[in-house]
């Protein structure tokens, strides 16, 4: 009980307060070896692989380390572009990194909704249309968030009027709801669930092909440590990267 | 020292408005930098004025709840030996420390549907709080009812306990002493704790998100509203919060001079 | 209604103990230094505070005996307090603070504010029953206390320094209108004060209370003319000395010798009047036998003579005109002769 509290408190207390302290980055263009710090905002979906790609990155460049703020993707956007020092920015939604950068973005993942369900699919759920009978508590990502923009597209392919009980403002927050009982129910990101397999169960619907979310990285123009970020990014895009994003439930493209 | 005006002393005068500068900026903030132009539209939607009522029906419902509780908790604090009295005042400034979001993750603990107590009520009664409106005045009663209690408590601390003897004397049980002489004699406390809790309740967020999620007409409250217009368009999110600012200030002015006004 | 109380009260170190008997229509004033336990008798009369043991017997009803299991709360006593502030309930106006005795009975609204306009009327203030206590003079909101704790018809009335709050010019008004109501009242009336002009004018007898214990007790009178503490007769203005006399001569245990008019023998009080003292820059030739060199320790003026503190074998005050001061040139530390006729000296067995 008490873990699923903090991982549901952790995404919101980040996001409230990750951008705030930051000892000054190293000077840029230090050479081949990565050093000095690199500050990367993540989408909250990205916390457990970037978690484990930082930790592989610092083992690699032993100058480096590197600092994440994971958010909801729109949140991020803003808080870069009221001028939090971040290197890479990496996005559930291409809508979100077109707010902070035109250029330089690459696609390196793609995520699929999947519904999450308690352990054991105790509602023996099979398809998205399960998860509007009237006994199935539902929830959803709200719409503004990327999560909620790709579920309300999954229910428009599959002409269903979804009627969820919560649309909570991230998906981690939303997962949380199934892992706690509240809901039987919720349209996650497949990643997502495979991080928390050990509480929830995913079901896979054919309406998810339609609704992907692209995940554009960048290393953002006014970074303080662009070398660092730029290797970051490459590091990220390697078959090392991929690997990790892959075994998490991430597509490549 | 030499002029009269030179003894108000600048040492407190400094910082006392540098403190003012603090609080009043990010209102003026919010003022300068609100889309003006598109104001009336953004009022407009419907989903503005669902979010505000459902705002003041849940801030004053909670505000009555922490009442109905909350004075008799703080009578029995300051006015009654009861063992464990001093970890029971602890407890209750405890929701002021808790981060919100751990205080509406505490109450699904409990009040959820697998939680502490919840599972009973929803077996035996079918009553699930989570996601209801009355959840969000849960919420917000748990984060506000502290403001409450420790405002009367100072009250009742403040008034002459002997005016509830000479009342006994005159023949009046401990609950008429209660309700005719003490009640009245801290009433300003009463209504200073009633309006900071109301605030408090209005302002919820963490607890409210957490504990009884986001939905409009039923959960969706102004700042559930205002944070998730912030996702996507930032001036929203400054129209509604200049809502929320207007309709609070013209509540609290109009309060403040029909209850606390009439003590001077 | 006859009251009738062992009080025992331990707070602490303190320790109280009075035995207090007080017939319906009597006053009886418990007189003593600030400390002294007056207001804790008065409390645990009320009921605001428990006995430790001993018993309060009210009108034949036992009320308190910790020894028996009985104790009646506050609100089940018939007894009318009025507090040295008063303790008017500042949100109601003097009339609802009248009523709300009777409303606490259960008497409807119009009947106890009928009942409560009355009483209002019958202390003389009829026109300010409207009023909220802090539009109420002293004077006034005194008087409204006397009238919400006689309104409840109780048959024990306490009063717990009733003119204490008052200056001096409307204590001598309302003292006297207090001593027309305690007259016309019916049960039995306890008052607690240090003013002895109070328990003189109020009070049919006295019990003197000094560190938790009744040193004297009496008829005003009698106290005020036997004294048998240096407290008292320091209140009622008299010089007291301890002693042991053998006939018409008194050794004084503290030192010096006082001749009276009237033989006795054994341990006893002796006293004599400040006024009775003359003081003389030399020796005075002729009768005084109680004729002794002292030296001057104070001078204040009172109203109409100034009252002289003088240290010597024995210590005494004196009282004189101030022609006398100004001729005999009285300052601090100067010496002079005192007299004192043995026929105004006083002297009882202790």
């Amino acid at each position: 009980m008490k873990k699923l509290a903090a991982l549901l408190v952790a995404p919101i207390l980040l996001a409230g307060c990750g951008s705030s302290e930051q000892p000054p980055a190293a000077p840029s263009g230090a050479g081949q070896p990565v050093t000095g710090e690199v500050t990367v905002f993540a989408a909250a979906s990205l916390t457990e692989t970037f978690t484990q790609l930082g930790k592989d990155f610092e083992a690699a460049n032993p100058g480096a380390k590197v600092k994440f703020n994971f958010g909801g993707s729109s949140a991020l956007a803003q808080q870069i572009n009221q001028g939090a020092p971040a290197d890479v920015f990496a996005s559930a939604s291409p809508a979100n990194m077109k707010q902070v950068a035109e250029t330089g973005t690459v696609t390196f993942v793609k995520n699929k909704l999947q519904i999450a369900v308690g352990k054991g699919n105790p509602h023996k759920m099979a398809s998205l249309a399960d998860v509007l009978k009237p006994e199935i508590k539902l929830a959803l990502c709200a719409e503004q968030v990327p999560c909620g923009a790709a579920a309300k597209k999954a229910f428009e392919v599959a002409k269903l009027t979804p009627k969820p009980v919560t649309l909570e403002q991230d998906v981690k927050a939303t997962l949380t709801k199934v892992k706690l009982g509240e809901v039987d129910a919720a349209l996650v990101y497949e990643t997502d669930v495979s991080a928390a397999a050990k509480d929830v169960d995913g079901v896979d619907f054919p309406e998810a092909a339609q609704a992907v979310n692209d995940y554009p990285i960048v290393t953002l123009p006014k970074a303080r440590n662009a070398s660092g970020g730029k290797a970051f990014m490459d590091f990220i895009l390697s078959d090392k990267g991929r690997q990790v994003l892959t075994k998490a439930g991430f597509d490549t493209p | 020292m030499r002029a009269v005006r030179a003894r108000v002393p600048v040492v407190l005068l400094i910082p006392a408005f540098i403190g003012l500068a603090f609080l009043v900026l990010p209102m003026v903030g919010l003022v300068i930098r609100a889309p003006w132009s598109t104001l009336v539209d953004q009022l407009a939607t419907a989903e503005v004025g669902e979010a505000l009522r459902l705002s003041l029906i849940c801030a004053t419902s909670a505000t009555a709840i922490c009442l109905v509780l909350g004075v008799p908790l703080a009578w029995m604090l300051a006015r009654t030996e009861l063992p464990g009295r001093r970890v029971a005042r602890a407890f209750v400034t405890v929701p002021l420390v808790l981060p919100p979001v751990v205080g509406g993750v505490a109450l699904l603990l409990v009040f959820g549907r697998r939680g502490v107590l919840g599972q009973y009520l929803d077996a035996w009664f079918g009553i699930s709080l989570p996601f209801t409106t009355a959840g969000v005045v849960v919420a917000e009663a748990f984060v506000a009812m502290p403001f409450l209690v420790i405002a009367v408590e100072g009250a009742l601390r403040g008034a002459d306990p002997r005016f509830e003897e000479a009342a006994a004397t005159l023949g009046a049980s401990r609950w008429t002493a209660f309700r005719r002489v003490t009640l009245p004699t801290v009433a300003p406390g009463i209504a200073a704790g009633s309006v900071l809790c109301w605030a408090r309740a209005l302002g919820e967020f963490g607890a409210t998100i957490t504990f009884a999620g986001n939905y409009p007409g039923t959960t969706q409250t102004m700042p559930l509203a205002v944070y998730l217009a912030l996702e996507q368009d930032p001036d929203s999110a400054t129209v509604l919060s200049l809502v929320l600012l207007a309709v609070s200030i013209v509540i609290l002015v109009s309060l403040r001079d029909r209850w606390i006004g009439t003590r001077a | 209604m006859t009251l009738q109380a062992t009080l025992n009260v331990h707070i602490g170190s303190f320790v109280l103990t009075a035995d207090v008997e007080v017939e319906p229509g009597t006053t009886l004033a418990l007189l003593g230094p600030n400390g002294a336990g007056k207001s804790t008798a008065l409390r645990a009369l009320a009921g605001l505070r428990p006995l430790s043991s001993g018993m309060i017997e009210l009108g034949g009803r036992l009320v308190d005996a910790p020894e028996k299991g009985v104790f009646v709360p506050p609100e089940q006593r018939s007894v009318g307090v009025v507090f040295q502030d008063y303790l008017l309930f500042g949100h109601m106006s003097a009339v609802d603070n009248v009523a709300f005795g009777l409303r606490a009975r259960g008497m409807r609204k119009r009947e106890a504010n009928a009942a409560a306009a009355e009483w209002l009327d019958r202390v003389g203030l009829a026109a300010q029953a409207r009023h909220r206590p802090r539009q109420l003079s002293g004077g006034q909101a005194q008087r409204v206390a006397l009238a919400r704790a006689l309104a409840i018809q109780p048959d024990l009335l306490l009063l717990d320094e009733p003119l204490a709050a008052l200056d001096a010019a409307t204590r001598i008004q309302i003292r006297a209108q207090l001593r027309k109501h305690l007259d016309a009242y019916e049960g039995a009336t306890v008052l607690v004060t240090h003013d002895p002009l109070d328990a003189m004018v109020l009070a049919d007898r006295l019990l003197v209370v000094e560190n938790g214990s009744v040193v004297q007790a009496g008829s005003p009178a009698e106290i005020a003319k036997r004294p048998r503490t240096d407290y008292i007769a320091a209140l009622v203005g008299l010089n007291l000395y301890r002693g042991t006399a053998d006939g018409v001569s008194i050794k004084l245990d503290d030192g010096g010798v006082l001749t009276t008019a009237h033989r006795i023998d054994g341990p006893v009080f002796v006293t004599f009047p400040p006024t009775a003292v003359s003081l003389h820059k030399t020796r005075p030739e002729g009768s005084p036998r109680n004729t002794w060199l002292a030296e001057v320790a104070g001078i204040e003026q009172h109203a109409d003579t100034v009252r002289v503190r003088l240290t010597g074998t024995p210590d005494l005050l004196a009282d004189v005109t101030t022609a006398a001061v100004a001729e005999l040139r009285l300052t601090s530390g100067q010496q002079v002769w005192v007299t004192v006729k043995a026929t105004e000296t006083h002297a009882y067995p202790i």
